[in-house]
């Protein structure tokens, strides 16, 4: 380790020590200039200052697009994948910061905001690494910003409640991951991934590794919301303020399966076991494909029962994550990312709604939405464009991410294979699609409550939202806009 | 030049959103426009193919990574059903006229269903067919949903979820047959060259065929028809009936039967059995029923099954007159479906029966009465009407491979005259002579008014055309018999099809 290497590191942190300056940069307006400012002046401009921050790091990412680098063990392994999913990141965290602008939950505008800037460093950093060490103490940065984020509401009691269950598993589940991770390095000796994959395999190995892989993989449902692990998604998507919600719902998603993925097909390919038909062997294939089918069936059986928006979008989340474990079964990368993200985007656009709507109601039953269609043209068409796509239709992002990670898990195996997994996963989908077209129903067929009036998010909510419909569309009809860039 | 006919109907009902909410007229009027445009697309590009050959309009790469493109092509078969969705699109734009209520949202979801069902007649890359098969899904439950009738929000549900279930169970298919191949290609015609192993034949064909038959009206899985047509506003009945039935049965032929021709040929007989059953079942339910539009949603089923036995008989005779029976049935139930829910519904508020039957519409609105009367003969199959010339290719082409369903289809054209005839004398010629005054004082409610001239235009032009199918069918059989010479038809054509 010379200074020649810690000058390369720097340099090639540059975006992700931009996003910390953001942190920095935010506190200090918020601290210094804005005290006697009103919140939702405040609070634009927080998201003024991020957005700049995230765009001169996007355009870093941008110039060094092409970049690969292994640094220091694998503490820092950048390729162009990573690079683009960085700037996924980077706009959701753009978009998140400016929900903080509908509803005035808390007067501390400005840490939020910088705080969001903080797990988005964390995500950068989580995506950017094979070392072990490395990927626990990015995730606990992700994860402690996201626990303070859902607390953040002091009025309401649910958001603690919301922050306390999620701060609980969540504690419980790192211990879990980390026990994981140290049977990894008991077992192999190495933290490093492709070194652990180059040692580890069931003749070398022990029923220590199938505990070593069920831990790791339990540390991962719980950041993925997979049952049986999902026992805190509800309450936080419910309590949580609409931001931090839609963050934990996108931002958080997109990075934590990108680490799975790479986790289990870098750091364990010899230990995969088997998850198909008739054909169970114990290995992460068989543990994921368990957390799959249990994910499918719950999420989308509870989601039936719900009648608060939140909580629906909660169980849909579980269903969903059962659906993207198909594309990690089935060890497509591109799969993989391209269902993380354009579902990222979809979330992160439904709390959108979410936040303007509950802001000008205050309702966030699903019958809150009743006539919405009179009361904002901009809000019903954008939400449907989402809900649509979290329902698979076609051509809309959600349907192509289906397919591609449907096709993914079919490819695998000989014979009926995981074809078992698929066809659940499908029937799953006609399931879905019942209550995704009742919240459709409420907007486009339910007639309004009298007496209320028209309702608009600020102009630059409504703007990102339409931009993100547009997104889940154009990249829906024409997948390859997003897919050339994950290969 | 067909490719616009998609273009055309996306683009109107995107563009009905530029029109202020209150202006109805503007709507119906960029409405009929798109659809006359859509028709006239369709004609002029059928009319340059002449020969029923299969011509590729458009291919480009569209998912590089996974062999996906962008392929739309015609031959005979897919330029006769787009004739029929132009034709059902024109006619039903003019049967609703009346639609007061959130009206430019109502020809917007319309256009959008009529540019899905362009786009499945004419994509030739699976994955294409089947993108377009599902966008034609969401405004079908809109359009019940929003301006149905009785029950209209469960005949809405039940009518996505069954829909959804088939496009499933026919994706499952579909990954299949992309996977087992291995050709990285979702191009119709490179899989159909693939032979498949029988094995997998034999379960990926029902998979595909089901899938697509629970559209077609297929008995057991035809409850969403009848419950689903009656809900609709006219249009939607007319397009559901005339048009997204035939979606069905053209998946049915265009991707089960090219694709997986072994499979077709171990479950031929139990799919043809079904289709028989279908035919008797739905007339004699038909017979039964008091609401007048369920007589003709169980006529449907009937109708249709006509279509699956043509397609299991596997002659050029069964085949090309199942692809007639599509068309001829499409509008046939247009027609049908036109009479009963805008002229009759619309103006005594009431599709009982029982209660029309005091009623002498016959004498209060001939017009309909006469349409409807016409459209009866034609959907009896009576020579002279379309009906006559496909039902009649089916049932040969049924008697040649399995005689006993073809007798007992027969059996379902002579229940067919019964429920039609006794639909007939109850709505419009029954009542008697004392009863009339108060009768007809009863069915004048002060909404009541003459058959405006855009039904009329509608109703002739269906007329029209199903007697010129009937007394020329050569104009729809010079495309649609040659089109099972193309390369497509190989493995049928290995499997015993004359």
């Amino acid at each position: 380790m010379t200074n020649e290497d810690y000058y390369q590191l720097l340099k090639l942190l540059a975006p992700e020590w931009t996003v910390v300056g953001t942190v920095l940069a935010i506190l200090f307006a918020d601290l210094q200039f804005w005290r006697n400012r009103s919140v939702a002046w405040r609070s634009a401009g927080a998201a003024l200052i991020l957005t700049l921050g995230c765009a001169v790091a996007a355009g870093l990412l941008v110039w060094k697009r092409a970049v690969t680098a292994d640094l220091l063990g694998g503490t820092l392994v950048l390729s162009p994948v990573s690079q683009y999913v960085k700037l996924g990141l980077l706009g959701l965290a753009i978009v998140t910061a400016w929900l903080c602008t509908e509803g005035e939950f808390t007067d501390h505008i400005g840490e939020f905001v910088a705080l969001i800037a903080l797990a988005t460093a964390g995500m950068m950093f989580l995506v950017s690494t094979e070392n072990l060490l490395m990927v626990f103490v990015a995730l606990e940065l992700v994860s402690l910003s996201l626990y303070v984020m859902t607390a953040f509401n002091k009025r309401s009691p649910r958001s603690a409640e919301a922050a306390l269950k999620y701060f609980l598993f969540g504690g419980m589940t790192a211990a879990f991951t980390l026990f994981g991770f140290s049977f990894l390095y008991g077992l192999t000796g190495s933290i490093h991934l492709p070194t652990i994959a180059a040692k580890i395999s069931w003749q070398a190995a022990d029923p220590l590794t199938l505990v070593a892989i069920v831990l790791v993989v339990a540390g991962f449902g719980f950041k993925i919301a997979a049952a049986p692990f999902h026992l805190w998604a509800p309450d936080a998507y419910e309590g949580a303020p609409a931001p931090a919600a839609a963050f934990i719902a996108s931002g958080s998603k997109v990075a934590s399966f990108f680490v799975l993925g790479k986790l289990l097909s870098v750091g364990l390919p010899g230990v995969g076991g088997s998850g198909a038909w008739k054909a169970f062997t114990p290995g992460w294939l068989a543990v994921v494909a368990i957390l799959a089918t249990a994910s499918l069936i719950f999420g989308n059986l509870a989601a039936l029962a719900q009648s608060n928006l939140r909580r629906l979008l909660a169980y849909s989340a579980i269903a969903h994550a059962g659906y993207a474990l198909l594309a990690v079964i089935g060890g497509s990368q591109p799969a993989l990312l391209y269902y993380a993200i354009t579902y990222a985007v979809t979330s992160v656009g439904i709390f959108g709604v979410v936040a303007v709507v509950e802001n000008r109601t205050g309702n966030e039953a699903i019958a809150g939405l009743a006539g919405l269609r009179e009361r904002s043209f901009l809000l019903s068409a954008v939400l449907s464009v989402f809900v649509l796509s979290l329902a698979g239709v076609p051509p809309l992002a959600g349907f192509f991410g289906k397919f591609y990670a449907f096709a993914a898990a079919a490819k695998l195996g000989t014979g009926l294979g995981y074809w078992w997994l698929v066809a659940l996963a499908l029937g799953a989908s006609c399931v879905s699609l019942f209550y995704y077209l009742q919240v459709l129903r409420q907007v486009w067929v339910a007639p309004a409550p009298g007496g209320e009036g028209k309702i608009a998010g600020g102009w630059m909510v409504s703007v990102l939202l339409v931009l993100l419909a547009a997104v889940v569309l154009m990249v829906g009809a024409a997948p390859e806009l997003l897919i050339r860039f994950l290969k | 030049m067909l490719a616009w006919t998609i273009y055309i109907s996306f683009a109107a009902a995107a563009a009905m959103f530029l029109l202020k909410p209150e202006s109805r007229q503007g709507a119906r009027v960029l409405a009929v426009v798109a659809a006359l445009a859509g028709l006239g697309v369709g004609l002029v590009g059928a009319v340059q193919h002449a020969g029923g050959g299969l011509v590729t309009i458009q291919k480009l790469p569209w998912v590089p990574t996974i062999g996906a493109e962008y392929h739309l092509a015609a031959d005979g078969i897919s330029l006769t059903l787009v004739i029929l969705t132009g034709l059902a699109a024109v006619v039903g734009i003019l049967f609703s006229w009346n639609v007061e209520h959130r009206t430019r949202e109502f020809f917007a979801l319309y256009l959008a269903l009529i540019g899905g069902v362009y786009g499945v007649f004419l994509s030739f890359d699976l994955l294409l067919l089947f993108v377009f098969y599902e966008i034609a899904i969401v405004p079908k439950y809109f359009l019940i949903a929003i301006w149905g009738s009785t029950r209209r929000e469960y005949a809405a549900m039940k009518l996505a979820l069954y829909s959804f279930i088939g496009s499933a169970m026919v994706l499952a298919g579909l990954v299949a047959a992309y996977v087992v191949s291995g050709a990285q290609t979702f191009s119709l015609v490179e899989l159909a060259k693939y032979p498949f192993p029988a094995s997998f034949q034999n379960w990926a064909f029902p998979l595909v065929f089901v899938g697509f038959a629970i559209l077609a009206g297929l008995w057991p899985f035809h409850t969403w028809a009848p419950t689903g047509h009656s809900a609709a506003p006219t249009a939607a009945s007319m397009l559901l009936a005339g048009v997204v039935m035939k979606l069905g049965a053209y998946g049915c032929l265009r991707v089960a039967m090219t694709l997986f021709p072994e499979g077709l040929a171990a479950w031929r007989d139990v799919f043809g059995g079904l289709a028989v059953v279908g035919i008797v079942y739905g007339a004699l339910v038909s017979l039964t029923q008091r609401d007048f539009k369920f007589v003709i949603g169980y006529s449907s089923v009937s109708h249709m099954g006509f279509v699956l036995l043509g397609l299991m008989t596997l002659s050029t005779i069964g085949l090309s007159g199942a692809v007639l029976q599509m068309f001829s049935h499409g509008v046939i139930a247009g027609l049908l479906f036109g009479v009963v829910g805008r002229m009759v519904y619309d103006r005594e508020h009431t599709r009982d029966l029982d209660e029309l039957q005091g009623r002498r519409l016959g004498r209060t609105m001939p017009f309909a009465a006469v349409t409807f009367v016409v459209a009866g003969l034609a959907s009896m199959g009576l020579p002279g009407f379309s009906g006559f010339v496909a039902e009649l290719k089916v049932l040969i082409g049924a008697w040649q491979t399995f005689p006993k369903f073809a007798v007992i289809a027969g059996v379902g054209i002579v229940l067919g005259v019964a429920y039609t005839l006794r639909a007939v004398q109850k709505a419009f010629f029954s009542g008697d002579k004392e009863d009339v005054p108060g009768a007809v004082q009863g069915g004048h409610g002060h909404g009541e008014s003459a058959i405006t001239l855009p039904e009329k235009i509608g109703a002739v032009v269906l007329i029209a055309t199903t007697v010129l199918i009937g007394l020329y069918p050569k104009l729809l059989l010079d495309w649609i018999v040659p089109s099972f010479a193309s390369p497509l038809f190989d493995g049928l054509r290995k499997g015993g099809l004359q």
